[in-house]
């Protein structure tokens, strides 16, 4: 498991409130490096898939816009001790990276 | 086959037909640089499947918006939003003056509540649009945010 995500999660009535944190630099591609002076290529996360023990549950498709180390908080419905909660992210430089959480 | 495994393997096969037909199904595609790239708020809210302006129904009471008023640092302006609309299928965010104005695309199940919180970069100040599609209607609420630093160019 790589370590490009971070969960936090919290059980409640059935319903899991999930944040997760992925470390990401969500370059917009309008910086420029502070010593070369050179544009900073445009690198950002357009696609995170979310799947609730193994089954897709949500899409999330983002912009440059979104903020570096991007933050996601979403609910999971009819969720119980055990179930298993996966994110699964994609770049535009063909870079990847899964997290995984068990609900407690 | 005997006549209660037949009768039992149709009940089966109706009640899934019926479910099938009953939940409304989400269906997940893929990233569209199109819609990404539009820099024009107009054509990037054309981008989704609106065809009409006048058909997007404004919804500021049936869509929670929590941002700041005044975001000192435009790097990092959090974002909730919660729709309270029937069957909300999918939950986008513009920033009407960043370069790209869609921001963001949320396509949610019945796995999920319909919310979501994250943090967007807004270069200046703007209204920031949220469109809410439900049962092939497209909702929307707006509200401004005071950006102070912008945060496109910045870290």
């Amino acid at each position: 498991m790589d370590k490009t995500v971070r969960f936090r999660v919290r059980l409640k009535d059935n319903v899991a409130d999930v944040k997760i944190m992925i470390f990401h630099p969500m370059e917009t591609g309008y910086r420029r490096d502070k010593n070369s002076k050179e544009i900073i290529p445009q690198h950002f996360i357009h696609t995170v898939n979310i799947a609730h023990n193994g089954e897709q549950i949500m899409q999330v498709h983002w912009s440059r816009s979104v903020s570096k180390n991007p933050y996601l908080n979403f609910r999971v419905l009819s969720a119980s001790e055990g179930d298993e909660v996966t994110i699964a992210w994609n770049d535009n430089m063909g870079q990847s990276g899964v997290g995984k959480a068990i609900i407690s | 086959m005997n006549p209660t495994k037949e009768r039992r393997v149709f009940l089966h096969s109706a009640m899934a037909l019926i479910s099938s037909l009953l939940l409304p199904s989400t269906v997940f595609s893929r990233w569209d640089a199109n819609a990404y790239n539009k820099i024009d708020i107009t054509d990037s809210i054309f981008s989704i499947g609106v065809t009409n302006p006048g058909d997007l129904i404004e919804a500021n009471d049936a869509i929670d918006i929590s941002l700041p008023e005044i975001a000192e640092n435009g790097a990092i302006v959090p974002i909730t939003v919660h729709s309270k609309i029937l069957d909300t299928k999918r939950i986008f965010v513009f920033a009407e003056k960043n370069p790209q104005p869609l921001v963001s695309d949320y396509i949610i199940s019945k796995g999920v509540e319909p919310f979501v919180a994250s943090r967007i970069k807004m270069s200046e100040t703007a209204f920031v649009h949220v469109i809410v599609l439900a049962n092939g209607t497209f909702y929307r609420a707006a509200r401004q945010v005071k950006v102070t630093i912008g945060g496109c160019g910045e870290e």
